[in-house]
């Protein structure tokens, strides 16, 4: 009995591995089979290996010299270099060793290391290495050099004093360099993304805090009450958007902000302005670009109110699509010609109105991806419905709780 | 039974979800009042949706029945589905919440830092989600059968159209009113005849089902045998019968029956005196039990074994079903997620007492469904045999009103997450249009398999579901919560190996493959086994590889533990106050 138990487990153990195996091949990234077919001549050949073990070491040198893309990348420098070992150190410590002797050499390294590390320059040396059965008999220290001068030192160690391996070890300390400046290039082209986010974000209008403290104070002797609890709102909603921390907020947080911005926007217009709200609770928790909405209501407050005496309605509207929250703002006011919106939206503003528009859907792109920017129906004359999808999770998007 | 009362209950339901559904969100919410607006949704209500979309036609009309075949050995599955809450509660409610994770494949993307392991969880998650949807299609199938005399796909086929239609036509906008208003329905429309029937109970003297002997008829019963049964009886037995009995054949012929076993071929009608003892239906090598001992049924005589497996399975299988992850993002921040699964737990053990009591009285009222082969109805007809007339055919109703609120609400929920799964990780692209492509793909494949697939009773079918979930998301959320050392080569090769072989072991066995005796309980009720391999797995992957654990490890485990008061940024104005 106990046999066809075991007999159906090892059977189904095999089916999953199989089904493990095939889905492995799926998933997998494609290529590198294409050599098996004309293999060239044996220089070509053996340029192709070389060029082929260079880009082995080429994606984890991409993210910058630390002990975790260090060790990754001495197995194929060192196979690039043919050489017995080889050690990758920064300025202070050793970060990867590849090859044999790692126990009796690894204390060596920084004294044969230090005269690269201060002069730049490619040094060969003996290791003087006690242990008769070593190989490890000469050292070569090639520098690693950055935007910044020297950042570590490569050492290869090889059985006898070699011009070869001095010069192949220079060359590959130098690909590597090259592979360093990259990765800082990458680095600040980040940095430089993330400071066109902070600068793109939060931008309220001096003209809104201008009309604001005008409103207010036209009711500070007729209704004493209404102007304190309209300086508090005004308080509450400068503080929310001038916040230096986090770059996400909930739809709460932010529907709070909103309510603060139209708050004083009625008292400025009265009962011109009606606001209509559907809102699905499922939705109030997402995390999405800070003050990303309220530019949003702005505009649709300017266009309502724009060139008219009667009132105009505002409606926001937050709906639950699956993995997704959608929200749309829409205004019954002036609209605005399409091709002039493709203008604001591409940058070119011509008149200065609708830059709050082009702000928000450059952000979502950034933070969510080209599919997830602004969609925008409107005409002149039928007013203008704005929708943004906010994705419920994404990886690193998380909010800060102001509130 | 009255068909109109029954048609125009069901059809009321179905109308009633469609339109809340749609209009909810307008009715409730359509204010200038940000306050109202804005208010994220509470506890109670949270929990009530909760609730609405987990009670399954396995609770409605499966626990009842099994109680009334099976005894109050059964009665595992209530406290199963209700404990499962508990652990949830205690190990990962509030952290699933603070991870921000939408579905649970999210989750292993947000705590594992990996696509395929993201991509890994999303089959688990469709494969889940069709093992639970099946029994609910093959529920309504049998409510409508019951009701109308339909053939049992159309019942499946109708609830399958509506969930289909209303999801991708993008109808369940206000999902939380929509599920919360079934939890409510569903209670209504249990407790309600329930104190019909017990009032009728004690007005007829209060008989009680004596558990231990065989059931009694009470009346003349005409009984037909959907598929070959063996029973056994212990005393001779008069009854007229048209059809085959010990592979002869009998037109409306009075036959007696010698004590011994007798096999009963399909589509076998039997007409049984009053007084008669039911004939219990007899599984192979079963130990004849009392029906009241634990551990009684005849479920291939490994019933302490099974009774584990079922434990475990829904002990830890509740928190990887995916239309229950989903549902806590609606829930502000881990605290109140928390808070949501206690009112959840309170909330479900109040529904769970009622189906026992059905399955009690079914014993009395209707023990030969016991024989039919189709027990989970026993909710249904309990109105019109112990009550009859007019009263017992409004109970009636609503009753089938209930089971197919209960229905609806699972399979739509089940529907949502298999398809937005099936759009976002699945199929190739991800778009609205994608989204609305995937519904009719997530409720086409469980509805094919359930009219190609044996019939397993409800309770049992979902079970399954259960037994899988509790083999690869429980791991992978325990220790993805509370090891810091979990990597994605680990956590993969235990959602393929523990997961993978008891979704292996449960399509064998809902195929029909696996072997009779030890075998196939070892299939049927794979957690047992499955659950220590996952967890096994997972930890000696991830042992045996140290250098894959995820950079932002240190910082995701904070996140998922602290309160959020402590890892968001506290703006600089409020920290000086």
């Amino acid at each position: 009995m106990s046999g066809i138990v075991w007999a159906a487990a090892s059977a189904a153990g095999a089916v999953l591995l199989a089904a493990g195996v095939v889905l492995g091949r799926l998933t997998a990234p494609r290529g590198g089979r294409a050599a098996d077919l004309d293999l060239g001549t044996p220089v070509e050949r053996a340029t192709f290996h070389t060029l082929h073990t260079a880009s082995l070491a080429a994606p984890p040198l991409r993210a910058g010299l630390t002990e975790e893309t260090a060790r990754r990348a001495a197995r194929p420098l060192r196979s690039l270099l043919g050489t017995e070992a080889l050690c990758l150190t920064d300025g202070t410590a050793v970060l990867a060793w590849d090859g044999p002797g790692e126990g009796h050499h690894h204390g060596g390294v920084p004294d044969l290391a230090a005269g690269t590390l201060e002069t730049g320059r490619s040094r060969s040396a003996p290791t003087g290495c006690a242990d008769p059965g070593c190989d490890l008999r000469w050292a070569v220290t090639a520098p690693l050099t950055g935007e910044e001068g020297v950042l570590g030192a490569l050492v290869a160690y090889g059985p006898r004093e070699s011009a070869v391996l001095v010069r192949a070890a220079t060359e590959v300390a130098r690909w590597v360099s090259v592979q360093l400046e990259l990765a800082e290039l990458d680095r600040s082209r980040t940095r430089m993304v993330e400071a066109e986010i902070r600068a793109l974000r939060a931008q309220i209008s001096p003209h809104f805090i201008f009309n604001s403290l005008a409103a207010i104070a036209s009711f500070v002797r007729t209704d004493p009450e209404r102007a304190r609890d309209l300086l508090l709102e005004f308080a509450d909603f400068t503080r929310y958007s001038f916040r230096r921390h986090g770059d996400f907020a909930q739809l709460a947080d932010e529907l709070r902000a909103i309510e603060q911005y139209l708050a004083l926007a009625g008292a400025r217009f009265g009962d011109r302005l009606k606001v209509t709200l559907q809102i699905a609770p499922e939705v109030l928790p997402v995390a999405l670009p800070f003050l990303c909405l309220q530019p949003l209501v702005e505009n649709a407050v300017k266009h309502g109110l724009q060139d008219r005496e009667r009132g105009c309605r505002v409606t926001i509207a937050a709906r639950d699509a699956g993995a997704e929250a959608v929200v749309t703002v829409e205004d019954d006011g002036v609209g605005m010609d399409p091709e002039r919106l493709r203008a604001v939206l591409r940058g070119e503003h011509p008149g200065g109105s609708g830059i709050g528009l082009s702000n928000v859907d450059e952000r979502l792109r950034q933070v969510y991806g080209p599919e997830h920017g602004l969609v925008i129906e409107t005409g002149v004359g039928a007013g203008m419905k704005v929708t943004a999808r906010f994705p419920k999770y994404r990886p690193g998007v998380h909010p800060s709780r102001t509130r | 039974m009255n068909q109109t009362y029954a048609v125009a209950a069901v059809t009321a339901v179905v109308l009633a979800t469609v339109l809340i559904g749609a209009l909810g969100l307008r009715v409730s919410r359509t204010t200038s009042d940000f306050y109202v607006a804005s208010r994220t949704a509470g506890p109670r209500l949270n929990a009530a949706a909760i609730s609405g979309e987990y009670l399954s036609a396995a609770s409605f009309l499966g626990i009842a029945g099994l109680v009334l075949v099976q005894g109050p050995a059964m009665l595992w599955y209530p406290v199963g589905y209700t404990a499962g809450y508990l652990v949830l509660l205690v190990l990962v409610a509030a952290p699933l919440r603070r991870s921000g994770a939408y579905t649970l494949s999210d989750f292993a993307e947000a705590r594992l830092e990996s696509r395929r392991v993201r991509r890994l969880a999303s089959l688990f998650v469709v494969g889940i989600g069709w093992l639970y949807l099946l029994p609910q299609l093959q529920g309504a199938g049998l409510t409508l059968e019951i009701l109308t005399g339909a053939p049992d796909w159309v019942g499946g086929l109708l609830v399958a159209l509506v969930v289909t239609c209303t999801v991708a036509a993008g109808g369940m906008r206000s999902i939380t009113f929509v599920q919360a208003f079934q939890y409510w329905l569903k209670l209504t429309a249990l407790l309600v005849p329930a104190f019909f029937l017990v009032a009728a109970w004690y007005g007829d003297g209060a008989p009680r089902a004596r558990f231990d002997a065989p059931a009694v008829l009470r009346e003349h019963t005409v009984v037909r045998v959907a598929d070959t049964v063996r029973i056994a009886l212990d005393a001779p037995l008069t009854l007229t019968v048209t059809g085959t009995v010990d592979a002869v054949r009998y037109e409306e012929r009075s036959v007696t029956l010698d004590p011994g076993a007798h096999h009963v071929g399909g589509g076998t009608v039997l007409a049984l005196p009053p007084g008669t003892a039911v004939p219990e239906r007899r599984a192979e090598g079963a130990d004849p039990l009392g029906w009241s001992q634990p551990l009684a049924g005849g479920r291939d005589g490994h019933q302490l074994y099974a009774t584990y497996g079922l434990i475990l399975a829904t002990f830890l299988g509740t928190m990887g079903l995916p239309h229950v992850a989903v549902r806590f993002y609606t829930s502000p921040h881990g605290r109140a997620a928390r808070r949501t699964t206690l009112v959840v737990l309170g909330l479900i053990g109040a529904f769970y007492l009622l189906p026992a009591l059905y399955g009690a009285l079914g014993r009395i009222y209707a023990p030969e469904l016991a024989l039919t082969g189709s027990a989970d109805a026993a909710v249904l007809v309990l109105p019109d045999r112990i009550l009859g007339g007019a009263l017992g055919d409004v109970l009636g109703a609503c009753l089938a009103g209930g089971a197919f609120a209960a229905f609806l609400s699972t399979a739509s929920g089940l529907t949502m997450s298999v398809a937005g799964v099936l759009a976002q990780d699945v199929l190739p692209s991800r778009a609205v249009r994608h989204f609305r492509l995937a519904t009719p793909l997530a409720t086409a494949v469980p509805l094919a398999v359930g009219v190609a697939a044996s019939k397993v009773p409800v309770a049992d079918a979902v079970g399954l579901a259960f037994a899988v979930s509790a083999s690869s998301f429980c791991p992978l959320l325990v220790l993805g919560i509370w090891w810091r050392r979990l990597t994605p080569p680990g956590a993969a090769a235990g959602l393929l190996l523990g997961g993978g072989s008891a979704l292996a072991a449960v399509m064998a066995t809902r195929a029909g493959l696996a072997p009779a005796g030890w075998p196939h309980t070892l299939m049927a009720w794979p957690a047992v086994w499955s659950v220590p391999l996952g967890f096994l797995t997972m930890v000696l992957v991830s042992l045996a590889t140290p250098r894959t654990v995820p950079a932002g490890t240190a910082a995701t485990l904070a996140r998922l533990h602290l309160p959020e008061r402590f890892t968001a940024p506290v703006p600089a104005q409020e920290a000086r106050r």
